[in-house]
């Protein structure tokens, strides 16, 4: 075994080797075409490894009677190097020419794409390594797709083991054409195509006599050629709220700028709650002087002159340039669960900072990654498969197209416990609140305010602005429960008022002389959301709005948003499905006790404080 | 003789305003991935804390925590005492717990300790009983779900194959063959009753970062053993007194001790006995930091 001596660095000297920035780098490709070997070549060759390393990685081959590999040097658990494969992915750090490198080694094994996608998701660039003997594998182009889902979009492909096949150019021709033929389908050029032999250094950390028809740089010099992705912080602004903290006087918004800018006195507008607010100062901890301004990478924190209501989730933009909103997304999902996806059954989706439950509504297509053809319709996409899928969610997201917000483009799915897989969304899917949405953003953002803001009433009544709808079959009691819970809320001292929806017919209502449902459930709405606005606790029933309840409650939530609407179901009885509500209630006898429930579930909402009219601990924005 | 008495006066400032340290842009970019990961952890995770053992990583853990938080630690930290720490060590802790208006909770395996457990009776055997099982008896108590800890992958193998957001089962063991996949700033929040996510956010951060940082944020550190104090020597890690020796070094302030570590081709944990042969690998399957 010989080891080739530490090349000089350029950075010996001191002053050289600072570094000016950190660049993360993936290598992939199917098992066993020498991802680790390619790995532990490029450490020892440029002299990155410590002292002692391989002569103690030397020591245990001997002892074990096996043949020293490179690949053993980052493969640290004891199964790891029993069976010869990378199991999870090992972060490795090596500095080269004012760049600090982080090498994450991804798994080739099928069994471990998780894993090799945890590593990719982090990288900017990959190499992707095939074996010029096994040419094209299945793995290497799984993998090539996913690095181009996962937005990995610089990448150089190393030919290895050219050693094996006499390190003829044909061989290497033939290997470079089919990949990058199948690239193209991706939209990915790959930046070089370098033939090389990890085991035999050949064209690793230097071009050598090998292959003297290959022109084009080492392994080590191409890393030099990908490019730190800086174009973020040209876009426009996107600020995913991750939190909002009253540690002391201050209330602070944080998150990390995904895109573009901002700076102290922009208008930032909150989606989908469109409230908007302008930045007041930019927070910080031991800088001095503190921020004026801060761009796409930067995890924040904003002060606004107006106290509106904002929370985890939201996305905050300038003006001119808000994301998109809907609940249902088309998407390109890779499918990493246990159990295979299915339609109609909960998962939460994550998005930015958001998260809001979820289901499959549409399965189109199953793509196979080895010759990127369609499969036919399924009902399910199972472990590792990559599928073409519309989601609904349960209340409307914020979010962009990936092709052009990576950030806000993208989710992952939980599926219990775990995530269990990820998406780029490629189109919106209109739901039927889009033109209320349209009507609801277009009045706020005219809205003439007074100077008294939603908190200053909600400190000053004890409670926040609410919409509590029974929804039910008719002779349910909806009306009688809705009139005995306004009585208590009044006589607890809260800004309680039951507007039934009938009270409408003969006044604002009066001009509709064809029964047209949407109109009426759109004025109730506007009448509803006028009421909040006072900070009232808006008590009402889906009688008289002839519309299924899944719509009207819908409707109600788009043209109030932000503000809650608390749905308790009244049914007949417990068989059969039951609709997705706060509370229900079958058949009640006892309507004390459902008032009661009622207004506990307020106060664990939040939206009532405790204890009433209590105002010193009540907390309306967190 | 603690490191800077005074608050930090230093300006420091970022690249986007005037006058800022270019060169310093991994650094903050760095810090800004670490804040976004404590601001996770503070949001999603009830119960929360934070390991801090004095150590120049957890300290710097501790800095960015307060970065995150505007100069507020929202959460108890645990200092799991072995009772062979450096004299020095505690002394520090106690001074920036006052200082830093620090919730400060005080862990130990008191029943191993009075059966006269020590690093005689072997590292590993020892380490586990003060420090794993410490740790355990202490999450136990206080049934923490989040546990932020401030390993970095660059300290050896098996810290290399972390997540940010890491499942402990029941008993506190790692199951590195399963580990949860995490994309895109998108970490594993939610578990089963009974165990917990431990939190690494310095993940990326490499040794002669972190020393970056404690230069750029002026962060108050344990001059006296990190540096050489003209013996010729200093403590690069420290750990417990038996089981930690100093390194030879001449380096008196942080900027040489940059400069050392970027032509030292010693591994960080050389001066660690219980990382010999395999003790690590074990050592953190069963819970160790
Ligand atoms: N002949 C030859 N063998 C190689 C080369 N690179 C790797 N190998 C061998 O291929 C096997 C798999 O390599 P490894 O790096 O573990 O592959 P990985 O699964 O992609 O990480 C090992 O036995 C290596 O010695 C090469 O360039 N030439």
């Amino acid at each position: 075994m010989t080891v080739t001596p530490a090349i000089s660095k350029p950075n010996d000297t001191p002053q050289d080797n600072s570094i000016r920035e950190r660049m993360n780098i993936v290598i992939v490709g199917h098992v066993d075409h020498g991802k680790s070997t390619l790995l532990g070549r490029l450490y020892a060759d440029t002299g990155t490894l410590p002292t002692g390393k391989i002569e103690k990685i030397q020591a245990i081959c001997k002892q074990q009677g096996k043949e020293f590999e490179y690949a053993f040097l980052f493969d640290a658990f004891l199964e790891e190097q029993q069976q010869g494969i990378t199991i999870d992915t090992a972060r490795t750090f090596f500095s080269w020419g004012g760049r600090q490198y982080i090498i994450i080694d991804a798994p080739g094994h099928k069994e471990f794409l998780k894993n090799m996608v945890s590593g990719a998701a982090r990288a900017e660039a990959a190499l992707l390594v095939i074996d010029a003997l096994e040419g094209v594998r299945d793995q290497s182009k799984r993998h090539g797709l996913l690095l181009s889902m996962l937005g990995v979009k610089q990448v150089t492909v190393v030919v290895n083991k050219m050693d094996l096949v006499n390190y003829r150019e044909d061989t290497f021709q033939a290997i470079e054409k089919e990949y990058r033929e199948f690239l193209t389908q991706l939209n990915v050029i790959p930046q070089y195509v370098i033939p090389a032999s990890a085991k035999q250094g050949i064209n690793i950390i230097k071009s050598s006599q090998e292959t003297p028809w290959y022109t084009g740089p080492s392994v080590l010099d191409s890393l030099a050629h990908f490019h730190l992705e800086s174009k973020r912080a040209e876009q426009t602004l996107r600020l995913p709220i991750q939190d909002v903290y009253k540690f002391d006087a201050r209330r602070i918004l944080v998150g990390r700028i995904t895109a573009g800018k901002l700076k102290i006195g922009d208008r930032l507008v909150f989606s989908p709650s469109n409230k908007s607010a302008n930045i007041q100062t930019i927070e910080a901890f031991n800088l001095d002087p503190t921020p004026t301004q801060a761009e796409a990478g930067q995890s924040v924190g904003i002060t606004l002159d107006e106290q509106i209501f904002v929370e985890r989730g939201q996305i905050a933009t300038h003006d001119d340039a808000r994301p998109l909103v809907s609940t249902r997304i088309r998407a390109n999902l890779f499918w990493l669960g246990g159990r295979p996806l299915e339609t109609r059954r909960p998962y939460v989706l994550r998005l930015a900072t958001r998260e809001v439950p979820c289901e499959v509504a549409t399965i189109h297509r199953i793509v196979d990654a080895t010759n990127l053809d369609d499969r036919q319709t399924q009902t399910t996409v199972k472990r590792n498969e990559v599928a073409d899928i519309t989601l609904r969610t349960k209340s409307p997201i914020a979010f962009d197209l990936y092709a052009q917000f990576e950030t806000t483009g993208r989710f992952v799915l939980v599926d219990e416990y775990d995530v269990a897989g990820g998406g780029i969304i490629t189109e919106l899917v209109q739901d039927d609140q889009e033109d209320f949405r349209t009507e609801a953003r277009e009045r706020d953002s005219a809205w003439v305010k007074g100077d008294v803001g939603a908190e200053d009433r909600a400190q000053h009544y004890g409670h926040r602005a609410a919409v509590v709808l029974l929804t039910g079959p008719d002779a349910t009691a909806k009306g009688f429960l809705a009139r005995k819970l306004e009585t208590v809320l009044v006589a607890e001292g809260r800004h309680a008022y039951l507007l039934a929806p009938e009270n409408l017919q003969r006044g604002l209502d009066a001009d509709l002389v064809d029964t047209k449902p949407d109109e009426i459930i759109r004025r109730f709405g506007e009448v509803v959301r006028l009421l909040t606005d006072t900070g009232s606790l808006v008590i009402s029933t889906t009688n008289a709005l002839h519309e299924p309840t899944k719509h009207i409650v819908q409707t109600l939530q788009t043209l109030v948003n932000p503000i809650p609407v608390i749905t308790i179901h009244m049914a007949k009885d417990l068989l059969g499905p039951q609709p997705d509500t706060d509370l229900i209630f079958a058949g009640p006898e006892n309507f004390d006790d459902c008032t009661h429930q009622i207004i506990e579930l307020l106060k664990s909402r939040g939206i009532l404080a405790e204890p009433p009219s209590g105002r010193a601990d009540f907390q309306y924005s967190i | 003789r603690l490191g800077p008495r005074t608050p930090p006066t230093v300006k420091i400032c970022r690249p986007t305003c005037t006058g800022g340290d270019a060169s310093m842009n991994h650094i903050r970019q760095l810090e800004d991935q670490s804040v976004y990961i404590l601001r996770e952890a503070y949001k999603n995770f009830d119960n929360l804390a934070m390991l801090w053992s004095m150590g120049k990583d957890s300290t710097v853990l501790l800095w960015l925590a307060r970065k995150a938080f505007f100069g507020h630690v929202p959460f108890p930290l645990l200092h799991v005492d072995t009772s062979f720490k450096i004299p020095e060590m505690i002394e520090y802790r106690d001074r920036l717990a006052r200082e830093w208006r620090l919730n400060l909770i005080v862990g130990q395996n008191k029943k191993a300790l009075a059966e006269g457990m020590n690093h005689t009776k072997g590292r590993v055997e020892c380490c586990t009983a003060l420090k794993t099982q410490g740790l355990k008896q202490l999450l136990e108590e206080k049934g923490y779900t989040g546990v932020i800890l401030g390993v970095r992958s660059d300290e050896d193998s098996t810290r290399a194959k972390e997540r940010y957001f890491s499942p402990r089962d029941k008993n506190n063991e790692w199951d590195f063959r399963d580990q949860p996949p995490e994309l895109w700033d998108q970490y594993k929040l939610s578990f089963p009753p009974g165990t917990h996510i431990r939190i690494h956010p310095l993940l990326d951060w490499t040794e002669i970062n972190i020393w970056e940082y404690i230069k750029l944020e002026n962060i108050p550190f344990l001059d006296h053993l990190y540096l050489d104090q003209g013996t010729g020597k200093r403590y690069r890690s420290l750990g417990c007194a038996p089981c930690t020796t100093p390194i030879d070094s001449t380096s008196k302030n942080v900027d040489e001790v940059i400069i050392e570590l970027r032509n030292t081709k010693v591994a960080e944990r050389a001066g660690r006995a219980q990382d010999e042969g395999r003790g690590m690998e074990q050592l953190r399957k069963d819970g160790y930091m």
